[in-house]
């Protein structure tokens, strides 16, 4: 079974490899290589999963040694890989909804001529992010991280020609790299402090390796800063919006299975550091906080409606990174949101596309209306993942986030109370935007425009191609959290893993369920109440200050532009100055005074024989004087 | 007579000739000043010879003058080849090696 768990790395790798590679003659077959891998590799996904659970819950971790990839004494580099059950769920969730979105892809970007380029990077983004869940060391978990950081700017920038997409790909870039950055200072933390990174040593034993309160505190809060950037948290959420620019399967992907899911796993996967580490454990609750009410504000202002799902993507990985920062009573519970999470967002996703491709590619909301009629399996699925979403009761969305919710008020004492709350203003906000989408978008009058061209849209429903994954991934937005609750059984599957422990909320579970379910009714008032009656403007009207605020992304990048990019500006100047005044001052200064001495000693050189044999006589004189004198002395 | 006054003599033409070689122009003078320094130089070496009561120096002061003879051809021949194509034997009209 071992010999397995490479090849579900290679089936992608190799679409990649062929699909890039491959040029012009597999114009005509790359799309259908490129989703049969990807299924290959869900297959394998599937039988290990069988065999996994036909194991004992202690037999049931997987390692495969592929070779070493950089033996120097201490230093220890393996290829290696490792499945366990928080890698098998995160594997089964990659190449699931990843099969579903090349499915999709083939009917959404049928009339694109670069569609066998698009799914070379779709297999190469699976791949990354196979190598990303299924390291069995710190390093090649960078390499994997790096990979999905590379496909995730292909794939966003994949409309090259519009500028916006090719800055809003240079934008996610950037921005993920300062997260980069933070998870190799986390690695060369690690090799310090332990000798190895491999998870094993690393993990296994952290209370007794002897590392010091302030090394564990410098690793989780860097890891962090690695989780902020792939999972687009406060500080480092800034480019989730713009990468909007990508074609939605992309938006689907990243959002659902890979990429945004990254920091989620890295934080689960060190939860051993971040036990040992109280204090960054706060941080990654604030950071959970802060970000799950930033995003949902975003959300509400938004009209695109692929922003919109954007900032409410931000905010549920806020949820999952919330709970994560909880400890042993959260992690699971952070998993199994990221689970039902991928199959409604996916969903939701795939929905907007669909839509997108009735309405001639408008992402207006305020120009859509009255679709239900017009693409009903579209409404259906893209209905049941607004409900999971909002966490309607016994709809996977209420049981996952439910949990968080708990786990929260369970954290304890003030803090608890706050984080409580804090979750609980999310879902009513959650509710409230959610529903805007779904009322803007599927009910109330027609308030379609023409497009650029003058043509009237002519709404239909997808190609099968695209419903299909739909409906499948509505079926898990339906059933997921239900399955994976009943008898505690997700929980149980990651229990080895990422421990669990049950916590003990100063409220009673069926009041604080009772709570959930009222922020969600007043949420979805609120939304019906300013959405649901009036007619809607199809231009936006001002807004008050939070809405034009919010529009702007809570300015997120005006704040980046005056500290970051003005500051920087500032430093660059300064540096300029110094280099051009200071060092090559001193170097062209150097240069100069050797320049302008040779010029004089130039001069003695006259051609004159008379006046080389004064020096001569001149020098010989001096020598002799100095050889008298020598005597003398 | 005390063979010091010999040194005392050479110090003399050896000043004499340096002195030429600085201030003279034409070339014949130049080269027959460097000669007079050569000799002031194997007089003393002659004189040396004489005060350490041994015949190195007398040997040596032979080869400085089949040396001198050589260099004497060389350098005449150097002078008249020089007079020929520039019609004088200034040594400052010769001062084309500079940069």
């Amino acid at each position: 079974m071992e010999s397995l768990i490479g090849l579900l790395v290679a089936a992608p790798l190799l679409g990649a490899a062929v699909l890039l590679c491959g040029g012009q003659r597999l114009n005509r077959t790359g799309h259908l290589l490129g989703t049969a891998l990807a299924a290959v590799s869900f297959v394998v996904a599937a039988v290990l999963f069988f065999d996994m659970v036909g194991r004992d819950t202690d037999d049931r971790a997987l390692h495969q040694h592929l070779w070493s990839w950089v033996p120097v004494n201490e230093f220890q580099a393996d290829i290696a890989f490792q499945l366990d059950q928080l890698s098998m769920t995160f594997v089964l969730l990659i190449t699931g909804v990843g099969t579903l979105i090349h499915l999709y892809s083939i009917g959404y970007m049928e009339h694109d001529e670069r569609r066998r380029r698009f799914f070379g990077y779709l297999n190469l983004f699976l791949a990354s992010m196979l190598v990303l869940v299924l390291a069995d060391n710190f390093l090649l978990l960078y390499v994997g991280w790096e990979g999905v950081g590379l496909a995730s700017y292909l794939l966003i920038g994949f409309w090259q020609h519009k500028k916006s997409a090719a800055t809003a790909a240079k934008k996610a870039f950037v921005v993920n790299r300062v997260g980069d950055a933070g998870l190799a200072i986390a690695i060369f933390l690690m090799f310090t402090t332990f000798g190895t990174f491999a998870f094993g040593p690393v993990l296994d034993d952290v209370e007794a390796s002897g590392a010091s309160q302030a090394t564990l505190t410098g690793i989780g809060l860097m890891l962090l800063l690695a989780a902020c950037g792939k999972s687009a948290q406060v500080p480092l959420q800034s480019w989730l919006g713009d990468a909007m620019e990508g074609p939605t399967p992309v938006s689907a992907l990243i959002h659902a299975a890979t990429m945004v899911t990254a920091g989620v796993y890295l934080i689960t996967r060190s939860g051993a550091i971040f036990n040992a580490a109280p204090d960054a454990q706060t941080v990654v609750v604030v950071v959970g906080a802060v970000t799950l009410l930033f995003g949902a504000i975003v959300g509400c202002a938004k009209d695109d409606i692929k922003k919109a799902l954007a900032g409410s993507t931000m905010s549920q990985i806020g949820y999952m990174i919330l709970a994560a920062g909880l400890g042993p009573i959260g992690y699971a519970f952070a998993i199994m949101h990221l689970v039902t999470h991928g199959f409604f967002k996916a969903g939701l996703f795939l929905g907007a596309g669909s839509v997108m491709h009735g309405m001639n590619e408008e992402v207006d909301m305020r120009k859509y209306g009255g679709l239900r009629k017009y693409m009903p399996v579209t409404f259906i699925t893209f209905g049941l993942g607004y409900l999971a979403i909002i966490g309607f009761p016994g709809l996977s969305g209420f049981f996952s986030k439910d949990a968080i919710i708990e786990a929260a008020f369970a954290k304890g004492g003030t803090q608890g109370w706050i984080l409580g709350v804090v979750t609980l203003l999310g879902a009513a906000i959650t509710a409230y935007y959610m529903t805007r989408v779904m009322l803007l978008t599927f009910f109330g009058e027609k308030r379609w425009q023409p497009d650029a061209e003058g043509n009237m849209p002519h709404p239909h429903e997808s190609p099968k191609t695209m419903v299909i994954p739909m409906v499948v991934l509505a079926f898990g937005s339906v059933f997921a959290g239900g399955l994976f609750k009943w008898g505690d059984a997700f929980v149980n599957w990651l229990e080895p893993v990422t421990q669990f422990e049950h916590g003990h909320p100063p409220l009673s579970v069926p009041v604080i369920t009772g709570l959930t379910v009222v922020v969600l009714l007043i949420g979805v008032g609120a939304a019906w109440f300013q959405y649901g009656r009036a007619a809607i403007p199809v231009v936006a009207p001002r807004g008050s200050l939070l809405t034009r605020a919010a529009r702007r992304d809570l300015l997120q990048d005006d704040f980046n532009h005056v500290v970051l990019v003005r500051g920087g500006e500032h430093l660059t100047r300064s540096l300029v100055y110094v280099d051009n005044k200071i060092v090559d001052g001193a170097v062209n200064g150097t240069a100069a005074f050797y320049g302008g001495l040779s010029g004089r000693l130039r001069r003695a050189q006259n051609g004159f024989a008379r006046s080389y044999a004064v020096s001569m006589f001149g020098g010989a004189a001096l020598l002799v004087a100095a050889t008298l004198l020598m005597r003398a002395v | 007579m005390d063979p010091v006054n010999y040194l005392y003599l050479a110090a003399l033409l050896f000043t004499i000739g340096a002195f030429g070689v600085l201030i003279r122009r034409n070339a014949i003078v130049v080269f027959m000043c460097i000669e007079l320094m050569l000799n002031a130089a194997n007089l003393t070496l002659v004189a040396f010879s004489r005060m350490h009561g041994n015949l190195d120096g007398q040997i040596m002061a032979f080869f400085v003058m089949v040396v001198a003879a050589a260099e004497v051809v060389v350098g005449l021949a150097i002078i008249v080849m020089l007079y020929r194509s520039r019609h004088s034997a200034s040594v400052d009209d010769a001062s084309l090696m500079k940069l």
